[in-house]
């Protein structure tokens, strides 16, 4: 038997939005925007206040359907109407505002809308037992699995958000600023943990205004000015001084002229 | 009682003067023992700081009134009155921790009153011709009420949820077109009397029959309560150590189940200490041809029947508020709407379905109270929606919503009906009555914020 090259298989984004469209009365907050993640791929959204990353996003989490445009999961065309769609393909948000229930517990916000039940009646139990596991990979001197979450510090409040992202077996992570209320060690923690995640072959769209958090975790970046795609680009390909650029200036770097480059390296001159 | 030294024990001298710190500190200091104990008990510190607020009403009442508050008739006759306000206080604790105001449940409560009063008065006997007093007769009526009351409860969780009008605004105009309907369609009429069987939930007598459970089935009720008090303890014990969590210690856990044991038989006991009123235990001996003894026939009332209603409701309330996914949701959704909706939660299904919650509970609390009055009158439950509102919010249910339990509405309740059945004891007139019940009220809610303060 000849020996037959194994058969590439095709490279299929595990999510892919295409040519979206969301309008506010009048404004058109996102238009026509394309963007794509593959698995075991971090792709980085970057863009200005009003650039429309969050808006973006939503239609993808379920929270906002698009006017119009298609969203592809494993290259199938899906219908997201709601948060239980998307959760139910594999599509997991840890939300800027982190959508905590502040007056329930930790377990109580991890499985909320997918509790653990027995005979019909919540399985508390059950519940802190899982909670107990994931956020120990998080946070592992994480003790208040009883307190309201409201009590809890940003950084605990953060990890209960993101051990409810990761606790579901997502393949799609969509995380809206991640580390913006976290300290130095707790950044480090959400670095680890997003490395471990593309490991495990998730694919994981990050939105942050840090363009230093983007650039250490991304592999390919997406810029976004008032609500159109300036562009993608491959991390490795492009400095930050050029992202730069595309974010405040709206311009792929092919279409910077030098002055404008110079403009931004040195704001004062 | 003096416990082992305290250190950092915050001193009077230590703390500005004229906070509330300064106030709390040394008796803090006192109690420092007393908290630890209730740290091994996990009770809530709040509802046990209303048992005792409770206490002290109760005692210096008694003490004022020389004795009478405490009397068995007197504790008995409170029960009654705190079960109708105590029922639709538990669905108002899910309502307002939605988030939400039910301003028209006195009105509802006056439109299903005359409901099933035409049920089982007119609609059934004479429209059906099936006849008074049937058996079944008081079964269709209690049915009816509540599925009318779950239907329009509903229908204004609709508009409320589905609609986006604002709760106060929907049951506002509740409030006056349920009790408009009452008086459009009774023409200022009287429904009675009611169906013999029906008028038993009201926890009257009717010839010798009495709508209460009587000695034994009192007891026998006591001994149920106590036996589930011990098993949910003990499988409560043995979920948490299969899931390797740490458990009370087991005399904290034998003084709770004594304790929870304690209160449902001396419950009973009461009950029991309130005899049939003479001349029904008279009638009573004559039928079945007891000769009365020198002092008298002595036949123990028992538990009151709007009470074990009440108790049911409690325990179904509890369940569905703590242990069922539509509770949490409840709460979450009172915790943060926004967080409810993007965790998938059916947001306006489950608002809906609250609303519809406390109409049914409604119905129970106008059959409870028609009974009672052995008729439908058009101003039946006429600023109910006050002192249902005032029993959650005094038993700690929050209007920023997201926080408030069942246990404490009941507590709420009965704390407003104390209030109220002392000073009638007293003589005080009703608009001084109102003036207190309007201050306790307002203190209630500014001592709990206060201290909800310190603790968080």
């Amino acid at each position: 038997m000849s020996a037959m090259p194994a058969p590439v298989p095709p490279r299929v984004p595990l999510a892919e939005l295409r040519d979206i469209q969301v309008s506010f009365g009048g404004v058109r907050a996102v238009d026509g925007v394309t963007v794509d993640v593959y698995p075991g791929e971090v792709v980085g959204l970057v863009g200005g206040n009003g650039a429309g990353k969050s808006t973006l996003i939503r239609t993808l989490s379920g929270a906002r359907p698009p006017d119009s445009g298609q969203i592809r999961v494993s290259g199938q065309a899906v219908t997201i109407a709601n948060p239980r769609d998307a959760k139910a393909l594999g599509i997991e948000t840890i939300y800027q505002t982190l959508a905590l229930a502040d007056n329930l517990d930790a377990p109580a916000n991890v499985f909320l809308g997918r509790e653990l039940t027995a005979t019909g009646t919540l399985n508390d139990a059950a519940m802190e037992s899982a909670t107990r596991k994931v956020i120990s990979r998080l946070n592992p001197n994480f003790k208040n699995f009883k307190m309201p979450v409201l009590r809890l510090s940003g950084g605990q409040r953060q990890a209960v958000a993101i051990a409810r992202a990761i606790h579901f077996n997502a393949r799609v992570l969509i995380m809206d600023e991640p580390t913006a209320a976290l300290g130095p060690a707790e950044t480090a923690q959400v670095h680890a943990l997003v490395e471990q995640l593309k490991r495990d072959g998730i694919g994981i769209f990050l939105i942050s205004h840090d363009i230093h958090d983007v650039f250490d975790l991304s592999d390919r970046i997406s810029v976004m000015y008032h609500g159109k795609l300036v562009g993608t680009v491959k991390k490795e390909e492009i400095t930050t001084d050029e992202v730069l650029g595309m974010i405040i200036l709206g311009k792929p770097p092919t279409k910077l002229t030098a002055q404008e480059l110079a403009e931004l390296r040195s704001p004062a001159g | 009682m003096s416990g082992p030294p305290i250190p950092n024990a915050p001193t009077a001298e230590g703390r500005p003067a004229g906070s509330i710190a300064s106030v709390f500190g040394p008796i803090g200091a006192a109690l420092a023992p007393v908290r630890r104990t209730l740290s091994y008990l996990e009770v809530d510190t709040r509802l046990l700081g209303m048992v005792l607020a409770l206490a002290v009403i109760w005692v210096s009442f008694d003490l004022v009134s020389g004795g009478t508050f405490l009397s068995p008739r007197n504790l008995w006759n409170l029960s009654v009155q705190s079960s109708s306000i105590a029922i639709m206080a538990t669905g108002m604790v899910l309502v307002i921790v939605s988030r939400g105001i039910d301003l028209s449940v006195g009105s509802m409560l006056g439109f299903l009153g005359y409901t099933m009063a035409m049920t089982q008065a007119v609609w059934i006997p004479q429209a059906l011709g099936l006849g008074f007093d049937r058996p079944y007769t008081w079964i269709i009526a209690v049915v009816v009420g509540v599925a009318l009351g779950a239907v329009i409860g509903g229908l204004q969780g609709f508009v409320i949820a589905y609609g986006g009008v604002p709760s106060f605004i929907v049951t506002l105009g509740g409030l006056l077109v349920w009790r408009g309907l009452i008086f459009r369609y009774a023409q200022g009429q009287t429904i009675a009397p009611l169906d013999q069987n029906f008028q038993m939930l009201g926890g009257g007598t009717v010839g010798t029959r009495v709508g209460a459970l009587g000695e034994w089935a009192s007891w026998i009720l006591g001994a149920v309560i106590c036996v589930a008090i011990v098993y949910t303890l003990i499988t409560g014990r043995r979920r948490r150590r299969r899931y390797g969590f740490p458990n009370r210690p087991l005399w904290a856990e034998a003084m709770l189940g004594l304790a929870g044991c304690a209160v449902a038989l001396g419950v009973m006991w009461v009950a029991n200490s309130y005899p049939l009123p003479i001349n029904v235990a008279l009638q009573y001996g004559q039928e079945h041809g007891i000769t009365p003894p020198p002092g008298g026939l002595i036949i123990p009332t028992g538990l009151a029947f709007p009470v074990v209603i009440m108790l049911g409701v409690t325990v179904v309330m509890t369940f569905i508020a703590s242990r069922r996914r539509f509770g949490r949701y409840v709460y979450a959704i009172g915790g943060n709407p926004e967080a409810a909706a993007l965790a998938g939660i059916n947001v306006r299904r489950t608002l809906m379905l609250t609303f519809s919650l406390m109409g049914a509970l409604v119905a129970l609390s106008a059959a409870v109270q028609t009974a009672r009055l052995d008729a439908a009158v058009t101003n039946l439950g006429v600023q109910n929606e006050l002192d249902v509102i005032s029993a959650a919010v005094i038993g700690g249910t929050s209007f920023a919503g997201g926080i408030g339990t069942i246990p404490g509405a009941i507590l709420g309740a009965v704390v407003m009906q104390s209030l109220r059945s002392g000073m009638v004891l007293l003589l005080v007139d009703s608009p001084t009555q109102d003036i207190v019940v309007g201050i306790v009220l307002v203190a209630a809610v500014g001592l709990d914020t206060a201290l909800r303060r310190r603790t968080t």
